[in-house]
């Protein structure tokens, strides 16, 4: 194997790959949120929905999570246009991700509801919260907060699947890499520089999330604070210094 | 003819569906034939052994799908070999499935308690012995269910072997699309079908899992 790899593609790209990232950052963020929203939404409604709204949202949950997302995106996407609605690729694109998340968004939000002890729902009810005051301000905030290390994971899947959206003509960070195949024959490096671009933003998409947490969480952030100054087993800072004779 | 494709067509349809089958089995044994190394040395004493393979499974989990597949597809093709996009999807399957299978199968020989393998040090045991008699039998039952839970990701995910031509149930229902232009019929015919590969599995994972918690409660 004599091969001479050639980056030179980059310098003359380097334009479309960035309009591709943006492309593919911009649908994720749009994704995400409606994925999220749509998800804790199903998780509410199969814990406290009546029967039929349960079975419903159970029915809901299995199909998107036993289909592959392309086949959801094509069956909207053809789907539409079939029917005389011309819509962009995009927001197709959009819907079908938010849709597909939700499946497992739900299941995310609703082992955390499950896990909110049942004294935590009787004591808001005490208070005289009604049932859905008790949803939104004690349970749903505990069982994201239990859940966020899963859901963070969640949110970089989805990230990463966007890249199947070139498959319906939407000019994301995949599709670049096709054009700069088909007009370099560098198919391999752009690949390679591709990866390398979805290896970073999986990465920021990580440390911005935790920062998310520790704003939207601060209790997590004071425990795990105390807990890093404070180690169990370990005597307390001032101790040490007594008993090394150290002096401030 | 049913509902305006004809059954040569569905016929087509359904040979995509067996290849889609193929390519997951593909998918399924070299991930655990991969996978099950990265676990165990995910677990290992050595330090260089834990980043390696730590390293390892951030890269291919951080990387999509498809690019995984194209970088396959491409670097088999400049490594001078013409193969079927079947050997590219494969690889690429077996990449990305040993990655999710050695972090699942690494959870479950962590969750075997440490007293076992000091208990079997004390027996004398090797450390090839340690895991093969006794931690890797016990790791086994904790991971059916989250395994069998995975399979259903690694049927789904061959669809996405589409982006490099690989003749599986997505292709072949885009194909039959393309000529008949029945999208709600054939899309949903496909769906139909990859919902009958993972709906059962999802619902054996899920009872497996509900035993096992029974059974380790009591």
């Amino acid at each position: 194997m004599n091969y001479n790899f050639d980056f030179s593609f980059i310098g003359q790209y380097w334009p479309s790959l960035l309009d591709g990232l943006w492309i593919s950052a911009e649908m994720s963020a749009v994704a995400l949120i409606g994925g999220f929203l749509l998800g804790v939404m199903l998780a509410v409604a199969r814990t406290q929905g009546s029967p039929t709204v349960r079975r419903l949202a159970t029915g809901f949950v299995d199909l998107t999570r036993n289909t592959p997302l392309i086949v959801q995106t094509f069956w909207l996407f053809f789907g539409l246009s079939a029917l005389g609605f011309l819509v962009p690729a995009i927001a197709a694109a959009v819907v079908a991700l938010a849709v597909n998340t939700s499946g497992y968004t739900c299941e995310i939000v609703r082992a955390g509801i499950d896990s909110v002890h049942y004294g935590q729902k009787e004591a808001a009810a005490c208070l005289g919260l009604s049932r859905s005051q008790v949803m939104r301000n004690v349970v749903l905030p505990q069982a994201i907060e239990k859940m966020y290390p899963a859901l963070i994971s969640q949110f970089v899947l989805v990230m990463l699947a966007t890249s199947i959206m070139s498959q319906i003509s939407v000019e994301e960070l995949t599709a670049v890499g096709l054009q700069i195949q088909t007009r370099t024959f560098r198919g391999f490096e752009a690949y390679l520089v591709i990866a390398a671009i979805y290896l970073v933003m999986s990465w920021l998409l990580r440390v911005i999330m935790n920062l998310c947490y520790n704003v939207a969480f601060p209790r997590q952030r004071h425990i795990s604070q105390a807990r890093s100054t404070f180690r169990p087993g370990a005597p307390a800072p001032s101790d040490t210094s007594i008993a090394t004779g150290a002096r401030p | 003819m049913i509902m305006g494709v004809t059954s040569g067509q569905w016929f087509f349809i359904l040979q995509g569906a067996g290849w889609t089958l193929i390519l997951s089995l593909l998918g399924f044994v070299g991930g655990t034939v991969v996978g099950l190394p990265v676990a165990v040395f995910g677990t290992s004493n050595s330090r260089v052994l834990r980043i390696l393979t730590g390293g390892y499974v951030k890269l291919i989990q951080g990387i999509p799908l498809p690019v995984v597949m194209f970088i396959c597809y491409f670097g088999i093709s400049i490594a001078g070999y013409d193969l079927p996009a079947l050997v590219a999807a494969g690889i690429a399957m077996t990449l990305y499935s040993s990655a999710f299978l050695g972090e699942i199968w690494r959870g479950c020989i962590e969750a075997i308690p440490k007293t076992q393998w000091e208990a079997s040090e004390s027996l004398a045991l090797g450390k090839i012995q340690v895991l093969t008699s006794v931690i890797l039998p016990q790791a086994f039952r904790v991971a059916i269910p989250p395994t069998v839970g995975f399979l259903v990701q690694i049927v789904k995910n061959t669809s996405y072997a589409v982006v490099i031509g690989f003749f599986d149930l997505t292709y072949s229902s885009r194909v039959i699309n393309n000529s008949t232009f029945k999208p709600f019929v054939i899309f949903t015919a496909a769906a139909l079908i990859y919902f009958a590969m993972c709906y059962p599995l999802s619902v054996l994972s899920y009872r497996l899992e509900r035993k096992l918690k029974r059974h380790s409660r009591l």
